[in-house]
């Protein structure tokens, strides 16, 4: 033992802090680890910029023609898939977003902890939020069509987009809503203000932010929806601005349609898939924007 | 006016209603009074207001859930005179299904087989790559990568799966015709990548592998956003104390991050399954027709939702609908119970 130590003790310069030298072992994991997760980075790259540029390189053509914006399929455009994908998503917005919102009020503010009525909530919401949008849209045609014999239309959509959307709105507010401090709501109702307006006036603005960055993503998520659109409205080449009546093209439901074309429709169906993203990335960057807008003032 | 006045005017409008608005008029900058009595007069408006707010609450709570339940009752009556009227046995029978007439013949098999084929090798190459660019981005990254990094991950993951399914049919899977041949002429010998009964799918490239990996590449942003953000949740004090006990970053990873985040990563990868199993766009542009049960990944084959949505246009009976929604029952059950596994793992945690 001596022999073998006394080498290191009679040389100073080589441990300055008296610290052994790092085991070879443990320093070689250390680089190989570092280099796997470069190594992990770079190989999900790979795919993901070859996908992006192909969509930018073979969809960007059509959409700088001004024609794409503006005319429907039948003269060349694509402006009845976007105007039938807008609508469809409000429509799904417009019922799913006050329905989340009030669930989840009810889920932190009203629900005691014991509450049957809570728990069978959650559970539901649980439930319909692992719903895959293949089945959601089967169930709205089952009801629509094979119970009820009324006909597909845009409004159809709109309610299977509900179902796939009300969950992911209840999730994120009620994420938020959670973590207002209680402090906040005690100050209000110490000041005599009544449970609603401490809920709009103090709760709400306070999660807001997160609010609607959740909501936002949601409306992103259900916009690409193709599933529905397969099975619960027609496909028409023509401008329709009514969702109760008749066939409404989407953005999906037209890549689909040309898909089937074969390959001289090929560019269109790239132009479409890129508006799709664009419009889902307006959405996205919306949020992050409206997030930033709405954070609470740190004074 | 002073303190004391002030005081003696709020204590009293409680009892004199009529005379406590010139108080709070005549005392500028003194707003809690102003407020305090005005609350008091309209109280029986707030009181209404409050049954109302709250009305809204609790019955939302309530129809969601009504609505929910109505839903399930439906499709499983919808469900079950089809599959009474199944002649064969709904979990074995593997040939064509027959939903017109009187005879009906549907089974599941194969729809499972091939979702969880691709699913499987969708989150075989997923996992831990996704594992890799979490740590990456928690530990390793440079400060001013992260954010962009993380933002193009959160978005990607917002990219909707049928412009995943195109840039697969028609990018990766001519791109995959080499590989695969290469894979048949020289691994030919293992059950994986023996030579497919259907050699269109050889030469389009759309095989159970292309669609595996551009499920990997769909549902790799899902579970990284995920992983990432419980990462990043690792309590500082464990990661100082890993330090200061002379930890490299690989043990610090290994003593302080994973250990906290492990749950977290594995209800991520749940979670990716679980759209994973669901997923339809992208798999019907994909793969379309049916294939065999023999664990070859250059056949094609059908999944639960891509066959429901191959047939959707022809639902014209309760019986042909019925079949169908057998099927997607199932699917749900599946990705239930992934689901429910996931969140068993979060609170197991907790």
């Amino acid at each position: 033992m001596t022999v073998a130590t006394s080498p290191h003790a009679a040389d100073p310069v080589k441990k300055p802090s008296g610290f052994a030298p790092m085991a070879r072992r443990r320093r070689v994991a250390d680089h190989v680890v570092r280099i796997a997760v470069v190594l992990a980075l770079l190989v999900a790259l790979v795919p993901l910029v070859w996908l992006v540029s192909t969509l930018v390189i073979r969809g960007i053509e059509p959409l700088l023609d001004i024609d794409w914006w503006t005319l429907p399929e039948r003269s060349g455009g694509a402006a009845n898939a976007i105007v039938g994908t807008l609508i469809q998503t409000a429509l799904a917005a417009a019922i799913s977003i006050p329905l989340g919102i009030f669930v989840a009020i009810y889920l932190v503010e009203y629900a005691t902890a014991k509450s049957w009525l809570a728990k069978i909530t959650t559970f539901m919401v649980d439930i319909l939020s692992g719903v895959p949008s293949i089945v959601a849209a089967l169930f709205v045609y089952a009801v629509w069509r094979t119970t009820l014999g009324l006909p597909r239309s845009g409004f159809v959509v709109a309610i299977a987009l509900v179902l796939l959307m009300v969950p992911l709105v209840v999730r994120a507010t009620e994420e938020m809503l959670k973590i207002v401090p209680q402090d906040l709501r005690e100050a209000s109702y110490a000041l005599g203000i009544p449970k609603w307006k401490t809920i709009v006036r103090i709760v709400l603005p306070t999660a807001l932010s997160g609010i609607v960055t959740g909501v936002m993503l949601a409306i992103a998520r259900v916009m690409g929806e193709s599933a529905p659109v397969l099975i619960l409205v027609g496909s028409t080449r023509a401008m329709n601005w009514n969702p109760f009546d008749g066939n409404q093209e989407s953005l999906p439901l037209m890549m689909v349609q040309q898909y089937n074309n074969g390959p001289g429709a090929l560019d269109r169906v790239w132009g479409a898939a890129l508006c799709l993203v664009i419009l889902v990335a307006l959405v996205y960057f919306g949020a992050k924007l409206v997030a930033r807008l709405f954070a609470p003032k740190s004074s | 006016m002073t303190r004391a006045e002030v005081r003696e005017t709020h204590m009293t409008s409680p009892t004199t209603e009529d005379d406590a608005v010139p108080p709070a008029t005549g005392a500028p900058g003194e707003s809690p009074d102003g407020t305090g009595s005005a609350g008091l007069q309209v109280g029986a408006r707030h009181r209404i207001a409050d049954r109302v707010f709250r009305t809204l609450s609790v019955g939302s709570g309530l129809l969601v859930s009504v609505v929910i339940g109505l839903i399930a009752v439906f499709l499983l009556a919808q469900a079950v005179p089809s599959l009474l009227d199944n002649e064969e046995n709904f979990f074995t029978y593997t040939g064509d299904w027959v939903t017109t007439g009187d005879r009906l013949a549907f089974g599941i098999p194969q729809l499972f087989y091939a979702t969880v084929v691709v699913s499987v090798i969708a989150l075989m190459l997923a996992m831990p790559v996704s594992l890799g660019i979490s740590i990456f981005l928690t530990e390793y990254a440079p400060k001013r990568l992260v954010g962009p990094i993380s933002y193009t991950v959160d978005l990607l993951a917002a990219v909707p799966s049928i412009v995943y399914g195109l840039w697969g049919i028609l990018v990766l899977g001519p791109a995959m015709v080499p590989v695969n041949e290469w894979l048949v002429g020289h691994l030919g010998f293992l059950p994986f990548f023996q030579e497919p009964t259907q050699v269109a799918n050889m030469s389009t490239g759309g095989t159970l592998l292309t669609a595996g990996i551009v499920l990997a590449v769909m549902i790799l942003p899902i579970i990284t956003a995920v992983t990432r953000e419980v990462f990043m949740q690792t309590p500082k004090g464990h990661r100082e104390a890993a330090l200061a006990l002379g930890a490299t970053k690989f043990e610090v990873v290994k003593l302080a991050v994973l250990p906290f985040g492990f749950s977290g990563y594995i209800s991520g990868c749940m979670l990716g399954l679980g759209r994973a199993l669901g997923e339809t766009m992208a798999l019907l542009l994909i793969i379309s027709t049916a294939g065999p049960m023999d664990f070859d990944l250059m056949e094609s084959g059908e999944t639960f939702a891509t066959k429901i949505a191959n047939n959707a246009a022809e639902f014209d009976s309760p019986a042909k609908t019925g079949a169908y929604i057998s099927a997607g029952l199932t699917l749900f059950v599946l990705t239930f119970v992934v689901n429910a596994a996931a969140r068993a793992v979060v609170a197991g945690k907790k």
